[in-house]
């Protein structure tokens, strides 16, 4: 036995080593985050270990004055209502379309469906320009309405894809069976298709708010320089500009950016997972 | 159900999707397309001219060069960490605890991991106390510290690929290990009674089996790398040479209000990405056949 012993802790350093890198980052930031100014730009984070049970080097004071001063409650608030709106339309829009994709049929539904996921191959910085336009002219850059609704064009393809393929894999006898039970179209929707898609519906609608949520760049285009508006990332991304080494504003700053995400990520992992699974690898 | 009403019922269900793919990507793409032969203000028409300066100007050869080293090591770091760590996770008692450390940083932002990852290769001159991490483990190897973000060309644009690698290296490990799962155990065993060792077991059983999904994960994080702009914009924007692709395009559009450039530059990162899919698209096929 002897001889699988050295490869166990080898096979454990390593894996121990890896995690201890992949955590080190995180939680340097949300060490100091929570230390006085002076402190964090004199000495380095670690050292809250030499005295760990002294809590009085602690202090909240870089979060209020971030979330006053740093405009990041109100960036908070804003984030929450582009990503809400920026998950339900999508979501809702595609399971209309993967709907009616997958389950009516009707001459040319394959091309249409090809049309929507070749469009995956897009890069978005393609659409920037032409759209800004228009919505210069509409006046909807600088608007929650229209960062939603340029969520909802660019998230389409993947949700329609994603949700295609569940409702295809769903059994043809069941919806026969109800059209022949007398049920209209909408009703077989409503009442069969979306109860039964929760699970795939619930990883497309995490998948999409994470990606809003963490979006930076469509926010940049459409919102501009409009301060009001500006989700969490772009106040970030500003601050990281004006505070430069203010390093006790910016780590809780962004931990105030990462909380979210880091919440759904730790309680909806299994559904996370299986969105990745169902998105990238066929079948 | 009489064939006009389900017209009406597809009209319903597929035209909201319809009319945003087409406004939203179908259109402005065939107008960026237009608009990349046109200049600054898209008034006249001006032949290749932002083409020529998409492939010729300085900034954006650094960003080809830096696209091209991110393509490499990216590619191969996200790819290759994720494998080990599919592999050697599975024989471990605390495999969940391991794959949710690995995986969390692709839950927040970019621009989140980029702050995390500036505080991380914060700079002090020698001599006095360093508050980034990097450097007080140099200083205390008796090194000086380093510009990590500002050395060029090599160190500052490692040192953002690495920041790519902490956040997507857990999104390629959760697919390969998904397919590793999928290998038949007695396949492995039969192997190691026939008196392979590990690596001979990994080159000729673990490998095979997971090629196209190394496949499919590798040409995901190809795609990714070309379009990368976040982490650039946050951590250095562009400046050192860190330049990449789709931040010289931002810059054109936003900074030098340039819309014939900004429109060829888009263009060519669309092009560059094509080959990508169609590998992918090829792939597919051939397995479905």
């Amino acid at each position: 036995m002897s001889r699988k012993i050295l490869p166990r802790v080898i096979l454990n350093v390593v894996i121990i080593g890896f995690m201890f890198i992949w955590f080190l980052p995180t939680l340097g930031l949300l060490i100091t985050s929570f230390r006085p100014a002076e402190e964090v730009s004199s000495t380095g984070w670690w050292t809250v270990f030499n005295s760990p049970l002294k809590f009085t080097q602690f202090t909240t004071e870089n979060y209020r004055e971030v979330l006053k001063k740093g405009g990041m409650s109100t960036a908070f608030k804003n984030s929450f209502i582009i990503a809400i709106g920026g998950t339900l339309i999508p979501v809702a829009v595609a399971a209309f379309a993967a709907f009616g994709l997958s389950r009516l049929h009707f001459k040319g539904r394959g091309l249409i469906y090809g049309i929507i996921i070749s469009l995956l191959v897009v890069p978005l910085q393609m659409t920037f320009i032409p759209i800004l336009k228009i919505y210069n002219t509409l006046n909807l850059s600088g608007t929650f309405a229209g960062l939603w609704l340029a969520h909802t064009g660019y998230g389409l393809p993947f949700a329609v894809f994603m949700l295609h393929n569940f409702f295809q894999s769903l059994p043809d006898d069941l919806f026969e069976a109800a059209y022949i039970d007398g049920a209209s179209i909408w009703t077989v929707f409503y009442r069969l298709a979306l109860p039964l898609s929760v699970p795939a519906l619930a990883s497309l609608v995490i998948f999409q708010f994470l990606w809003v949520w963490n979006d930076l760049l469509v926010a940049l285009i459409y919102l501009g320089g409009f301060k009001d508006v500006a989700p969490l990332t772009m106040r970030l991304s500003s601050l990281v500009g004006s505070y430069g080494q203010n390093w006790h504003l910016l780590t809780s700053a962004a931990f105030i950016s990462m909380v979210v995400p880091l919440i759904i990520f730790f309680s909806l992992q299994r559904y996370f997972v299986r969105g990745i699974l169902a998105g990238s690898v066929k079948g | 159900m009489n064939l006009k009403n389900r017209n009406i019922w597809v009209a319903l269900f597929v035209g909201p999707a319809l009319f945003f793919i087409i406004f939203y990507l179908l259109y402005p793409s065939i107008h960026t397309i237009i608009l990349s032969f046109m200049d600054r203000r898209s008034e006249t028409f001006v032949g290749l001219k932002n083409y020529i300066y998409a492939f010729t100007s300085r900034s954006m050869l650094t960003a080809f060069r830096n696209n091209l080293l991110w393509l490499v090591v990216f590619t191969l770091g996200t790819v290759g960490l994720g494998l080990i760590m599919a592999i050697l996770a599975d024989r471990i008692k605390y495999e969940r605890l391991a794959k949710s450390i690995i995986f969390m940083p692709m839950a927040v932002s970019f621009v989140g991991a980029g702050v995390v990852w500036k505080f991380i290769y914060n700079y002090k001159p020698p001599g006095v106390e360093q508050i980034g991490i990097l450097n007080q483990i140099l200083v205390l190897f008796g090194a000086d510290p380093k510009g990590w973000l500002i050395q060029g060309p090599w160190i500052n644009n490692i040192a953002l690929i690495f920041v790519g690698i902490w956040i997507w290296t857990g999104f390629c490990m959760v697919i390969l290990s998904a397919a590793y799962k999928g290998i038949p155990k007695e396949l492995m065993e039969a192997g190691r009674v026939d008196g392979a060792n590990e690596w001979q077991i990994f080159r000729h059983i673990i490998l095979p089996s997971m090629k196209s999904t190394i496949a499919v994960v590798a040409t995901t994080m190809i795609v990714n790398v070309l379009k990368i702009f976040d982490i650039v914009y946050v951590m250095t924007n562009g400046n050192f040479g860190t330049e990449v692709i789709a931040n010289r395009m931002y810059k054109e559009m936003f900074q030098y209000r340039n819309y014939g450039r900004a429109s060829a530059i888009a263009v060519v990162l669309f092009l560059l990405i094509i080959p990508a899919i169609i590998a992918n698209i090829k792939r597919m096929k051939g397995e479905e056949s």
